[in-house]
């Protein structure tokens, strides 16, 4: 487990953001914000405050509300010299900029035979659970886990998704980086005062266990380190694995867990069908298959559109409950 | 006019000549099975690339689209490389891997040809942005055609452009057609005034006129690396050729007369040579050596790229990340 050395100080998953944002800009002048309501306003979650003050709106840069259209100066500064960081606020609106993405960021290094670079990072935001229905809380990270020349950033934790966020400035591919909203306050965590990174690609094990594993990302990680905290009441040991980057994918570290306990439960945000569960579970199968004591079974958020109504919407997500009750029926505990 | 003068106009010939012979090869590369998938060939507009890029330095960059041999020619890349790109093979600008729509080269400032019609508009704002961060002097030339101004973005990147006074000119090649579609049936109102709406310097000029096309451009390069701000320049021109080498059935779409009339009429290369021989800047020796030795030159590129190697098949999964 990759838990921090010192424990002297806490912060919530938004301030470890801002934190790695702030040292990042520091340390390169290259390094620039553009997005919606950045700058004073310091985005809609107030995780960017501050750092128009230390760096000024040269930096800090409060764009027009034209998704493509800045998401597209990204791509093109970052084959020129700079290192942007592009705020989408919300992860729906990223449907608004999958040309810039897709076709141009992805493939201008292997289109131009390796002589271009987009060193870029795009920040945007996923999770459902704030009642803002359909346009504002879907997890569509499987979409840019789907195309080859992206990096793709997940991070559950302040340590994580500080080291992360430097790790993918300092790449020189496009990096997206999906932070959950509904963690960047109700999260908190030890976080070192002195510099680190987490390289992208080498997954965590949260909580080690013996009789199945769980295989979780972003606020899911949290779900499923709670439903292990409940199955240990009832004798079963439950380990928790962070991939923390969906790509690149620490396949080992998943296998590895699985051939230990023979049983899998691969938990994520995103919609179930063809999702990000399915990949880690076809990974986890092919890898791990003959240690298997049962089927790699999945949740993910149900196949709906994200209902306003509090009573629809909890329903969405996959839960505490809803783990422990099939992880006791994966394990023949009823 | 001085002898500097004189001097550009006939580079210029020869650059046009350039374009139009490769291209000529490119279609001669199609038609007889030579050449892997289809190409978008430029002929006709070439004093449009021409004239731009004569005003741009080699570290200026531009960005380019499916329609884009022209644009990568005239801001300096190799017949050679070019060819080898069109036909897959491994010493090509991109390895064989962008294809006919995808040139880059950064050596000659060359961000790429992008086969998404407005696709590029963004990247280029982004370019100008870097250059004037950076503070290197770099001014921007985005080209694309007149379909590109039914796509969103386009208008995006102006706005930042302006508002942000980025050193970008957004070149806009009117060949009259969106594909196989009019303009008139795809755009309301004026294409000048979508630009003018945000401010920015517009210029409209006859894109057959090489000389008319280097005067706009250089008046508008000028300004934008004197940190005067983004302009629009909108170029009306012609293409001689099909949507794309298959497209050779066009009367659907446009009359054989109209066709007729512009190549006849409306060639920039002939109107520029005719205008150096009627001024007695050239005679037609000058032209018809010009004419062998750029017909020399493709010949051995093209011959070089037929016979250049394929990539090694270990090429397919390299250069995903860098």
């Amino acid at each position: 487990m990759s838990s921090p050395e010192t424990t002297a100080r806490e912060l919530t998953f938004g301030e470890a953001i801002r934190e790695a944002l702030a040292e990042e800009l520091r340390r390169d002048p290259r390094v620039f914000m553009i997005g919606e309501d950045i700058a004073e306003a310091g985005t809609t979650f107030k995780v960017l405050t501050g750092l128009v003050e230390e760096f000024g709106p040269e930096r800090i840069i409060d764009s027009p509300i034209s998704e493509p259209g800045f998401t597209g100066l990204g791509v093109g500064a970052a084959m020129t010299g700079l290192r942007p960081v592009v705020d989408i606020m919300f992860g729906d609106f990223s449907t608004l900029i999958m040309d810039q993405i897709v076709n141009q960021a992805a493939k201008i290094h292997y289109m131009s035979g390796g002589k271009l670079k987009v060193p870029m990072v795009l920040r945007t935001t996923m999770g459902a659970g704030r009642r803002s229905a359909a346009q504002h809380s879907q997890s569509l990270h499987a979409w840019f886990s789907h195309i080859p020349g992206l990096k793709v950033v997940v991070p559950s934790t302040p340590y994580d998704a500080k080291g992360l966020m430097k790790s993918a400035i300092r790449d020189d591919n496009p990096v997206i980086v999906l932070e959950d909203k509904m963690m960047y306050r109700t999260v908190k965590g030890p976080v070192p005062a002195e510099e680190y990174l987490v390289p992208l690609g080498v997954a965590d094990v949260k909580r080690v266990g013996s009789d199945l594993t769980l295989v979780a990302t972003s606020s899911m990680v949290h779900v499923a380190l709670e439903a292990a905290a409940q199955l240990a009441e009832i004798g079963l040991s439950a380990e928790v694995v962070d991939p923390r980057t969906l790509v690149p994918l620490d396949k080992d570290t998943l296998i590895n867990s699985a051939k230990k306990t023979g049983r899998v439960i691969v938990i994520d945000e995103g919609y179930e069908q063809y999702g990000v569960t399915a990949e880690l579970a076809s990974v986890i199968a092919d890898g791990a298959f003959y240690y298997l004591d049962a089927p790699v079974k999945r949740l993910g958020a149900m196949n709906v559109p994200i209902p306003f109504s509090p009573v629809l919407e909890d329903l969405t997500i996959p839960s505490v409950p809803q783990v422990v009750e099939l992880a006791k029926t994966l394990c023949g505990k009823r | 006019m001085s002898r500097d003068d004189v001097e550009l106009w006939l580079h210029m010939y020869q650059q046009m000549l350039r374009i139009r012979l490769f291209e000529e090869q490119v279609n001669e590369l199609y038609t007889s099975a030579r050449m892997p998938g289809l190409a978008h060939l430029y002929i006709g507009e070439e004093a449009v690339a021409v004239g731009v890029c004569e005003a741009l330095r080699r570290e200026d960059y531009i960005t380019s689209t499916h329609r884009g041999h022209g644009h990568c020619i005239a801001k300096g890349a190799q017949l050679d490389r070019m060819f080898c790109e069109l036909l897959g093979k491994a010493p090509g600008y991109c390895g064989g891997k962008g294809g006919s729509m995808h040139i880059a080269d950064q050596d000659t400032g060359n961000l790429g040809a992008n086969a998404i019609v407005g696709g590029s508009a963004a990247i280029a704002t982004g370019a100008a942005f870097s250059s004037k961060r950076l503070g290197n002097g770099r001014v921007v030339a985005c080209f694309f055609g007149e379909g590109a101004l039914g796509q969103g973005v386009v208008y995006e990147a102006m706005n930042m452009a302006q508002l942000w006074t980025l050193p970008v000119i957004y070149v806009c090649e009117n060949n009259l057609y969106n594909e196989y579609t009019h303009y008139r049936e795809t755009t309301a109102g004026s294409m000048r005034a979508r630009a003018e709406a945000f401010g920015l310097l517009t210029v409209e000029v006859d894109g057959q006129d090489v000389r008319a096309v280097h005067a706009a451009a250089k008046n508008l390069v000028e300004r934008a690396r004197r940190g005067e701000g983004p302009a629009f320049l909108l170029c009306h021109t012609y293409r001689f050729h099909g949507h794309h080498v298959g497209d050779i059935n066009r009367t659907y779409y446009r009359s054989k007369e109209e066709e007729t009339e512009w190549k006849t009429k409306r060639d920039p290369i002939r109107l520029l040579g005719d205008w150096l021989v009627a001024n007695g800047l050239a005679d037609d020796g000058i032209l018809s050596r010009i004419e062998a030795e750029v017909s020399a030159e493709v010949a051995a590129a093209v011959e070089v790229a037929l016979n250049a190697p394929f990539p090694e098949p270990g090429e397919v999964s390299r250069h995903v990340f860098a």
